[in-house]
């Protein structure tokens, strides 16, 4: 196969769009937290960039989509880019550079290390964080993702769909998110302290680049510049909308409708559409969206105010969710007339296809929590996850990075 | 001499900032502050559910005058400061040993 100009260059562009949505869960997150702890939950996120970029072209890339092991992990014909050039792939998006799919690839690793970091912020230990992202890429993500979307890849082989990481981000996202809630507990004063946000604002430029990465993220997933990539990108932007103004209605049925929520929705709307999107026709984003702002608004709800899990920024309840919802809307709506690569889903005739996205899901998130908790306990017993208790009073950006966000007495 | 130290509504202070000024009270020191006092505090909602801030932002107003300008200071803050809900603040007064302005080195009823 030769290269094509135009899907080159989409992929391209792609992979810097994906690669924006990082410091945007920076910023979406560094809103959130006392105003002690900005830095360092934008820190969490942001160093994913260099740490995971490291890691991606040394050898992740190679984990996940190296030859075939038994449809469990990519071989090591890749590591250290080997055999990864400018010509294509002979499996993997075929009409762009081989190079050019692995940078975009890289950038789903990183962003889902980034996602997890918003369940333990405020108290997890800085140096275990990168310990625990370090394994967690290799152990955990390369495999699902080679399960996924990898070239024989078991969940793949089933004819599991995952358009654009449903289940290898979302789900693996919140899953993992809430393993390490369990190890690691509260924060202190939680839940009887309010823990206010500091700076909304910020969480609404973060929310905003979220958006318009995720229009790299799903419609480039496509891996073409043509009528696939166009599909996805409106029934992306459609659920979005559709699950912003959702929770917007909701929140307001309870009280007022906050800026808040209404991002809060948004995101929760493209997370679910994310295995969708190139599988679906671009107005069934709306149902999709609807029902994923209404469902995970009282998960949260659930899981905060009734259960008392400290997810600190919701992590499982808008991606581990949303990725749950959205690989069974995926079984559900799914057509051909959209995607001859996929299948029809239940509404078109297709009931089978349902059950494939609920073993997606089953195993992806057994996996992901199984081997999130252990390499966590890892972590805690060696390095210890959770900083003591006064650089926690005094907050992480002061005991972990020796900054402050709003310092100087003189304006 | 006497410090008046009020604390009131942020929507009062440009009110009661020209009060005082059409009474020749110019010089004022104005902080943001936060409190509580009867008003309990406002309810805010988180993504979902909400929670109850109970210290509410203010500002604080600090004037020095002398002491039979006391009554007539007080009188202008509050009546621009009143709304009669609760939450319209407090006014304290405080004895002053010195005053002393930096340029000058000026004292007391000289420099306020």
């Amino acid at each position: 196969m030769s290269v094509n100009a135009g899907d080159t260059a989409w992929i391209l562009i792609s992979s810097a769009l994906v690669m924006l949505m990082t410091p945007g869960v920076a910023l979406f997150y560094g809103g959130m937290v006392r105003r002690k702890n900005v830095l360092s939950t934008i820190m969490m996120s942001f160093v994913c960039l260099g740490l995971v970029g490291l890691l991606w072209v040394l050898y992740g890339y190679s984990l996940s989509f190296g030859s075939d092991n038994g449809g469990f992990i990519g071989g090591l014909n890749f590591v250290g880019l080997m055999g990864v050039g400018q010509e294509p792939s002979s499996v993997y998006a075929t009409t762009v550079p081989h190079l050019a799919f692995m940078i975009f690839q890289a950038m789903f690793a990183i962003i889902t290390i980034a996602l997890i970091t918003g369940a333990i912020v405020e108290r997890v230990k800085f140096g275990a964080l990168l310990l625990f992202s370090a394994l967690w890429v290799t152990v955990v993500y390369a495999p699902i993702c080679h399960w996924v979307w990898g070239d024989g890849g078991w969940l793949a082989s089933l004819g599991v769909l995952d358009f654009a990481g449903g289940s290898v981000v979302h789900l693996n996202a919140g899953v993992s998110a809430l393993a390490l809630v369990l190890l690691l507990g509260k924060r202190r004063g939680f839940p009887s302290q309010p823990m206010e946000p500091n700076n909304i604002p910020m969480v609404v430029l973060g929310a905003g680049l979220l958006w318009f990465g995720w229009f790299g993220f799903n419609a480039g997933s496509a891996l073409t510049s043509g009528g696939l990539a166009a599909s996805a990108f409106v029934a992306t932007n459609t659920a979005a909308a559709a699950a912003a103004f959702t929770w917007m209605i909701v929140s307001w049925l309870h009280r007022r409708p906050t800026i808040l929520g209404t991002v809060t929705g948004a995101i929760a709307g493209l997370a679910t559409i994310t295995p969708a999107a190139g599988f679906i026709t671009p107005l069934a984003g709306i149902p999709i969206g609807v029902v994923a702002a209404i469902v995970c608004y009282y998960i949260m709800l659930l899981l905060k105010t009734k259960l008392g899990f400290d997810d600190s920024l919701d992590v499982f309840a808008v991606h581990g969710v949303g990725g749950i919802l959205g690989m069974l809307a995926t079984g559900i709506f799914a057509t051909l007339a959209v995607n001859s690569a996929g299948a029809d889903g239940l509404i078109y005739g297709g009931g089978m296809q349902v059950l494939k996205q609920l073993v997606g899901v089953v195993s992806v998130g057994a996996f992901a929590f199984a081997a999130t908790w252990v390499l966590g306990k890892l972590v805690d017993v060696t390095v210890g996850l959770r900083v003591g208790k006064s650089e926690e009073t005094v907050g992480l950006d002061l005991s972990q990075h020796g900054e402050r966000a709003y310092g100087g007495l003189l304006r | 001499m006497k410090k008046i130290e009020a604390i009131i509504r942020e929507e009062s202070l440009e009110a009661v900032k020209e009060a005082l000024e059409e009474k020749s009270y110019f010089g004022m020191t104005v902080s943001e502050v936060s409190g509580r006092g009867k008003q309990k505090g406002i309810p805010l909602q988180w993504r979902v559910g909400e929670y109850r801030v109970d210290l509410l932002p203010k500002l604080k107003i600090e004037l020095v005058v002398l002491d039979e300008d006391v009554p007539i200071a007080i009188d202008a803050i509050i009546r621009n400061a009143r709304t009669g809900e609760i939450g319209d603040g407090k006014i304290f007064v405080l004895p002053v040993e010195n005053v002393v302005r930096v340029r000058t080195g000026d004292r007391d009823e000289n420099a306020i």
